[in-house]
């Protein structure tokens, strides 16, 4: 067994009114950069809808993801190493930027010098960022927001679903059935990204599972783009190399919460670290499709097992991280009340952002069909009898297991109405509890972590530097006459190590310094990364 | 003149070639890239990408053949002229002709896309030109005097003095018969080289052969120290409320 520690998130999607609060700051802390304009390392899709980029659900078109070949064994589905070089001169599967969006700027200077006393209001027109010319717009990240853009019955899990399911959804839509649904790079534990690229430039960190893009070793070949089946992964066409979320892993390693978390209107987020192992990854992504959700379930390892907890300290995890490990809001949502579910599972990446399914339209649907949806009675019958929306839920997140969905959604209808008989008359609804099979305790606690968890509750986040203190002093217990200035060694830092916020020094930045090849036909320069400049 | 040109200006062209390279990989890591501009443009490129890189594989392996292979040694062997010709300029058309066809695709693609025009770096321009210019010289060479003209046994000079600047012995002599043609792609080709180090054609040597036998996912530690931990939100209230404790 390797054990390591995943940072994983989960959303609430119950709570998200599609506010794009997370999408705003992300672009503005990440891609407000030239060559990233269409680059949204945090979207907010409407669905059912076809998604950013477009069907980018439809791995028979896109080839991401990973699948089982003939003989049962875990292959791309883009292909083998030999067909990806064969491709490498132009790559079939690359979505082009009219599939995201072609991104506009405006003409701001017309309103503000506009002079006093117009007879029309002036108004600013939209140009391309990406040629300067007038346009006109007419796709944009979020575009199916509200029933815009009537695409929704293109959605590749609707086209997934029985014919008769399907049309049922259509008519729900029509009712304006739809949820939003928040999407970050999910930092997979089985990543087809990293498994796609051929310089070796994507990794997964060793200490909290972030995958990020090494800048400076990325040569632009473009195969992570098309392989990863969420498609997060993007092409800076201004630097010609690719660029994702990142976790903001420099806020992680500092013990605060991603961006997208922390100004989350909703408070929809949780973050926390998982145990899994990473020895059993390839078999638990190798498992038939109706046993996937269970086997990526039973990769996470707990922490409350004493014989985990040994395994950590013994690999050299602080005790902080453990007792984060077991105040993790992610492990609770995950694998103590088994609400979250992963997106896409049927990719075999092990996704390790996972969602909590919206209960609301399922609600919605039980009111229109002249039910009572506060009777969780009436709402389990319904669920059981309507399947609609819970086929839906199924095709996004267990690979089409609605009797798994809708248990999820049986467990969040039965906590709503035994809270209710709680506040209002002070019962203990008890066969609510037998149905769900859990405790009064678990489901106030469950109550709590949703509805009116705190800030420190909801992000348990331990810092990376007691990752580090521990390293030094396994290295120090190692080497016994090793001084402490040798290098790596605590007092090579100083004032320097604990005051520094960057990561590294300000000479090694080289995404932040202009590239003498990187200037356009225009003059302009590409990309400036390091948003701490000028304070180190 | 002709020692300036045949021997003082290879060895200068190499030597910006190495130190070039050298200077490049140690400072522009981030600039070292095939800079891919399929996202902006694919329908051209999906046809003159390939059609361009499997062509220059076939003329680079065919300068290798002609330039490296001395003619005694295909004799000794076995081959005799007339085969040699026959093969060499059959690939060398077929290779050329794919090259052209790559590359007019490659350069219309430039000008047609607004969205690739606006991302074209003058060093892509020069580049440009300098490919097209080696080209039209190479295959003028290879089709006008080989192919339909009187011929030329390149073997039996420019090679011969191509191989001696490697052995540190070239011969101006060997080229000052040569035809002008072969004399400018020659020249060309060493001027292309100097050219090399300062374009997006480092790409080359990055090409990703180690992918075939590498283990799919990556796994790597973090560089450096971590930063120090953020105070909690919670802590910061706690420090609100009792300043005295965070004054320094």
């Amino acid at each position: 067994m390797r054990i390591r520690a995943q940072v994983a998130m989960v959303m609430n999607l119950d709570k998200c009114i599609g506010c794009h609060t997370c999408s705003v700051t992300c672009k503005q802390t990440w891609t407000n950069r030239e060559g990233t304009e269409y680059v949204w390392f945090n979207n907010v899709e409407t669905k059912p809808g076809i998604g950013y980029p477009k069907h980018y659900e439809d791995q028979e078109r896109w080839k991401g993801g990973w699948k089982l070949d003939g003989k049962g064994r875990l292959v791309l589905r883009s292909g083998g190493r030999v067909k990806r070089l064969s491709r490498i001169f132009a790559n079939p599967d690359l979505p082009t930027i009219d599939d995201y969006y072609e991104p506009a700027t405006f003409d701001k200077d017309i309103l503000v010098n506009a002079p006093a006393g117009l007879t029309d209001t002036p108004v600013k027109k939209p140009y391309s960022a990406l040629t300067g010319e007038p346009m006109k717009i007419e796709w944009g990240a979020n575009w199916e927001d509200s029933l815009g853009g009537n695409t929704f019955a293109e959605d590749p899990n609707i086209a997934r679903m029985p014919a008769e399911a399907a049309a049922k959804v259509k008519f729900e839509f029509e009712k304006t059935f739809m949820f939003h649904l928040p999407r970050i790079c999910e930092h997979c534990l089985n990543p087809a990204c990293v498994s796609a690229c051929p310089s070796g430039a994507m990794y997964k960190r060793e200490e909290d599972g972030i995958v990020l893009v090494d800048q400076d070793r990325c040569r632009g070949w473009r195969m992570c783009v098309s392989a990863c089946p969420y498609k997060k992964v993007y092409v800076n066409h201004a630097t010609g190399k690719a660029e994702k979320c990142t976790l903001c892993f420099p806020r992680i390693e500092a013990g605060q919460p991603t961006i997208c978390s922390e100004t989350c209107v909703g408070r929809l987020r949780y973050l926390g670290i998982l145990w899994y192992d990473e020895d059993a990854v390839l078999a638990a992504a190798s498992v038939p499709e109706s046993e996937l959700l269970d086997a990526q379930r039973a990769v996470f390892l707990d922490p409350f097992d004493e014989s985990v907890q040994r395994a950590a300290r013994d690999a050299g995890h602080p005790d902080e991280w453990i007792e984060a490990a077991q105040a993790s809001p992610v492990w609770k949502l995950i694998s103590e009340y088994r609400i979250a579910l992963p997106l896409h599972p049927e990719y075999r990446t092990l996704p390790m952002v996972w969602y909590v399914p919206p209960l609301s339209p399922v609600l919605d649907a039980v009111g229109a069909a002249g039910r009572d949806d506060s009777d969780a009675d009436d709402v389990f019958h319904t669920i059981q009898d309507l399947r609609i929306p819970v086929e839906y839920l199924a095709s996004l997140f267990t690979a089409g297991d609605a009797e798994a969905a809708g248990g999820v959604l049986m467990k969040l209808a039965a906590m709503r109405s035994y809270m209710r008989a709680r506040t209002l008359d002070g019962t203990v609804a008890q066969e609510l509890l037998d149905g769900i099979g859990m405790t009064g305790a678990q489901v106030e606690a469950m109550y709590r972590l949703l509805a009116i968890a705190k800030y420190d509750e909801r992000y348990v986040i331990p810092a990376a530097h007691a990752k580090d203190a521990a390293a030094l002093e396994a290295q120090a217990a190692a080497q016994p006459d090793c001084s402490l200035d040798c290098e790596g060694g605590p007092g090579m830092g100083g004032e320097a190590a604990v005051e520094r916020f960057h990561l590294v020094d300000a000479e090694e930045v080289r995404p932040g310094r202009p590239g003498l090849f990187s200037r356009r036909g225009d003059g302009r320069r590409g990309l400036t990364i390091n948003p701490m400049r000028g304070r180190s | 003149m002709s020692t300036l040109l045949w021997i003082a200006l290879p060895y200068a062209c190499l030597a910006v070639f190495v130190a070039g390279h050298v200077w490049r990989w140690r400072h522009d890591q981030f600039g070292w890239t095939t800079h891919t501009s399929q996202l902006l443009e694919s329908r051209l490129l999906r046809l003159g990408s390939p059609l361009f890189h499997l062509g220059a594989f076939g003329v680079i392996g065919g300068h290798a053949m002609g330039l490296l292979i001395p003619a005694t040694l295909t004799e000794a062997i076995g081959i005799s002229e007339h085969t040699y010709h026959v093969v060499s300029v059959t690939g060398g058309t077929i290779t050329g002709v794919m090259l052209v066809a790559g590359l007019a695709l490659l350069i219309a693609r430039r000008f047609v896309s607004g969205r690739i025009r606006r991302v074209t770096t003058t060093m892509d321009k020069v580049l440009y030109a300098a490919l097209t210019a080696m080209v039209v010289l190479g295959m003028s060479g290879t089709v006008v005097i080989n192919l339909f003209g009187e011929g030329y046994d390149y073997r039996e000079t420019i090679a011969v003095w191509f191989r001696g600047v490697f052995w540190f012995q070239p011969d101006p002599a060997l080229m000052t018969g040569a035809p002008l043609v072969f004399q400018l792609h020659a020249l060309g080709g060493f001027l292309f080289l100097a050219l090399w180090p300062f374009t997006r054609l480092v790409h080359v040597w990055s090409a990703p052969l180690a992918y075939l036998w590498r283990p799919y996912v990556v796994y790597r530690g973090r560089r450096g120290p971590a930063p120090a931990a953020q105070p909690t939100p919670a802590a910061v209230r706690e420090a609100g409320l009792h300043p005295a404790s965070t004054r320094r």
